[in-house]
């Protein structure tokens, strides 16, 4: 189990931001850190949240382990192989391992194509199956695994015949047909009805566990994270506070945002209607271009004192066995 | 119990598109108290957000309200003219905030003209009143006055959607219709807008409609919840009534909560409603819900289940209720 897939070491993704005229005369460069130093071990067979709200750089992330996007530094280590930078042929053999899901099941489909097109077309571009029959019977069998059986009926099919949650289910086999061993799934279930939220998430588990497939799962829904992932990873403007087994950091959280996450997320649950909410927190998120100096989350933690903001950004300690937090003051604030 | 401020009977909108008639609202009778929230949830396409609008009478084309009465103020609204709908109900009695309203402020226009607008639609009066007026209601949503003269693109999605609020307040309506008002939101900002709406309901005494997909939200703001499926109301109830210990009645909203996903509660396996909703094209014969329901009977093959009322304020649509 401890068998090691993916490891970031200090991985960063800065943007850079436009300039004028007397920025660049001076010489003055300005960032969007959308990334900035994160470390993560992620184990071979696991499900791996990253959990994190709107422009924390969640998805960044995950564009960089998909080798969309070139890291700024640091360095990402892939079952075993230094993958931070890589020339064509390399980029392709990693892109075959590695596969996305994304969020919007209607946009990430040619409306033009058939599920066959759909399904057949990375075989295509890889080079795979030789024959135009042998890849038909390739995708076939990538629709058997995600359970659209009997797959001929589906094989022929456009996206608008399909419903949300069939669409996800192309999308998924789609990444199956390459068998990769490491999938990036952004948001899968985000758009999809409630009802067949839950069936999608089991199909993928499913997958997961007949395949031997490793996830990463990124998320801003703490709900299905709990009941989908392994570990989960909790991230603010760039950087990951939190890291734990998911059990561990929901039921015995240490870091104050993720306190504020938990306690804004909602219950289905009676009772409720006359009470406020409490959200221990302050503000709103700051912009990824002008990070807070010291910890990064003192101006919203409701705990913060001068030591936060005095001295250096605090680095992730383990408190418990696997659990990891970046804060200075996690013993004081339980 | 019988300050009703709104009282929808058998409301029925069909949208009549080239393919047929699709049945949007299929004959939805229900009433909202002063003061109360009333939930109305479902998954997309069951008709939460036609009704929005059948609402304030102004259904989407190619939709039309064809039978059904809203009574507001003892008066029917769809059998009034539509200037005077427009001048004496649509925002001075009901008025709405649209799903994605925020993303839909001009641009070029601060704030202030923004809302100024809407209100000189409505109120004419001078400026300094009109002024007053808005900056009392932008203080009620809980933003400061210098965001009047800020444009859209200067403020974040939360405090876009406070000044949505704020606009379908400043005409005091006796209801709020909010379509998903927290959907694109983060979830602190969604608690922050939940932890508002809720605030408003008891400072100025407001009832609202709270639209959305998620069961989960639903639980924390509504006094009463309305389940639609398929154009129709499964089951209404009172928020124990729903998500209490005893259960809600509809095996709909059963299997609902039941996919639901839950934070503080490890689930080893969620179960899910096989199945699509129907197409409103062709509902099904019977219930609505039968060929995805877990306990269907030959009845529900047949016969349309009629809503029963099970316990005082609690109604639903099956037959084993029966």
């Amino acid at each position: 189990m401890s068998d090691v897939i993916l490891e970031l070491k200090n991985l960063q993704k800065w943007f850079p931001v436009r300039r004028n005229m007397t920025q660049v005369l001076k010489g003055e460069r300005n960032w969007v850190k959308a990334v900035d130093g994160i470390s993560l071990k992620i184990n071979r067979g696991e499900i791996f949240g990253l959990i994190g709200e709107s422009g924390c750089g969640k998805t960044t992330t995950g564009k960089l382990i998909m080798k969309l996007l070139e890291p700024t530094a640091g360095q990402m280590i892939f079952k075993g192989k230094d993958v931070t930078y890589l020339d064509k042929e390399a980029l392709s053999e990693h892109k075959r391992n590695v596969q996305m899901i994304f969020q919007d099941p209607y946009a990430s489909m040619n409306p033009r194509f058939k599920a066959r097109e759909v399904l057949t077309e990375p075989l295509l571009i890889h080079d795979i199956g030789g024959s135009r029959t042998a890849r038909g019977e390739m995708a076939a069998k990538a629709l058997e695994e995600v359970k659209l059986t009997p797959p001929e009926e589906f094989l022929d099919r456009y996206a608008h015949m399909l419903s949300g949650g069939q669409r996800q289910r192309i999308a998924t086999a789609r990444t199956l047909i390459l068998s990769p061993s490491f999938i990036v799934a952004d948001e899968p279930v985000s758009m999809i009805d409630l009802s067949t939220r839950a069936e999608i998430l089991q199909m993928m588990k499913d997958v997961q566990k007949d395949l031997g497939l490793t996830y990463l799962y990124i998320t801003h829904d703490l709900s299905t994270a709990r009941y989908f992932t392994d570990r989960i990873a909790v991230m603010y403007l760039g950087k990951i506070v939190e890291m734990g087994s998911v059990d561990e950091v929901v039921d015995n959280t240490k870091h104050p945002y993720t306190k504020a996450l938990i306690s804004a997320v909602c219950e289905p649950v009676s009772g409720k209607v006359n009470k406020m909410k409490e959200i221990p927190i302050k503000g709103e998120i700051p912009s990824a271009a002008d990070i807070p100096p010291g910890c990064r989350f003192h101006p919203r933690c409701i705990y913060a004192e001068s030591e936060c903001w005095e001295k250096e950004e605090p680095e992730l300690e383990e408190v418990e066995a696997g659990h990891l937090v970046a804060c200075r003051r996690y013993k004081e604030i339980t | 119990m019988d300050n009703r401020v709104l009282d929808v009977k058998n409301l029925k909108l069909y949208y009549f598109t080239s393919k047929g008639t699709v049945h949007g609202v299929d004959d939805v009778t229900f009433h909202v108290n002063e003061g109360e929230t009333l939930g109305v949830v479902g998954e997309s396409g069951c008709g939460k957000t036609s009704l929005g609008t059948a609402l304030l009478n102004m259904p989407t084309p190619p939709g039309k309200i064809i039978d059904g009465q809203i009574i507001v103020d003892g008066k029917d609204i769809l059998q009034l003219s539509e200037s005077s709908v427009r001048k004496h109900i649509r925002w001075e009695k009901i008025s709405m905030v649209f799903q994605g309203a925020m993303n839909c402020l001009t641009p070029v226009y601060s704030i202030e003209k923004i809302m100024l607008e809407t209100l000189r639609q409505h109120r004419d009066g001078r400026d300094n009143q009109a002024y007053e007026r808005i900056k009392k209601y932008v203080n009620l949503v809980g933003l400061s006055d210098d965001v009047l003269k800020r444009y859209p693109h200067e403020l974040s999605g939360g405090m876009k959607q406070r000044i949505v609020i704020a606009m379908a307040l400043f005409l005091e309506p006796k209801v709020v219709i909010c379509d998903e008002p927290t959907t694109a939101l983060d979830v602190v900002v969604q608690a922050q807008i939940i932890n508002l709406l809720k605030e408003l309901k008891t400072k100025l005494g407001l009832s609202f409609i709270f639209i959305t997909h998620d069961l989960a939200t639903e639980a924390e703001v509504s006094d009463r919840i309305m389940v639609m499926y398929a154009g129709q109301v499964a089951e209404i109830g009172t928020n124990e009534q729903i998500y209490g210990s005893q259960g809600s009645a509809h095996p709909y909203t059963q299997n609902l909560l039941a996919a639901t996903p839950r934070l503080h509660k490890k689930i080893e396996k969620l179960d899910f409603i096989p199945g699509t909703p129907p197409d409103l094209l062709d509902p099904p014969s019977g219930c609505r819900f039968h060929l995805r329901c877990p306990v269907v009977m030959d009845r529900c093959k047949k016969e349309v289940p009629p809503l029963k009322e099970i316990e005082s304020g609690h109604m639903a649509a099956c037959w084993r209720c029966y």
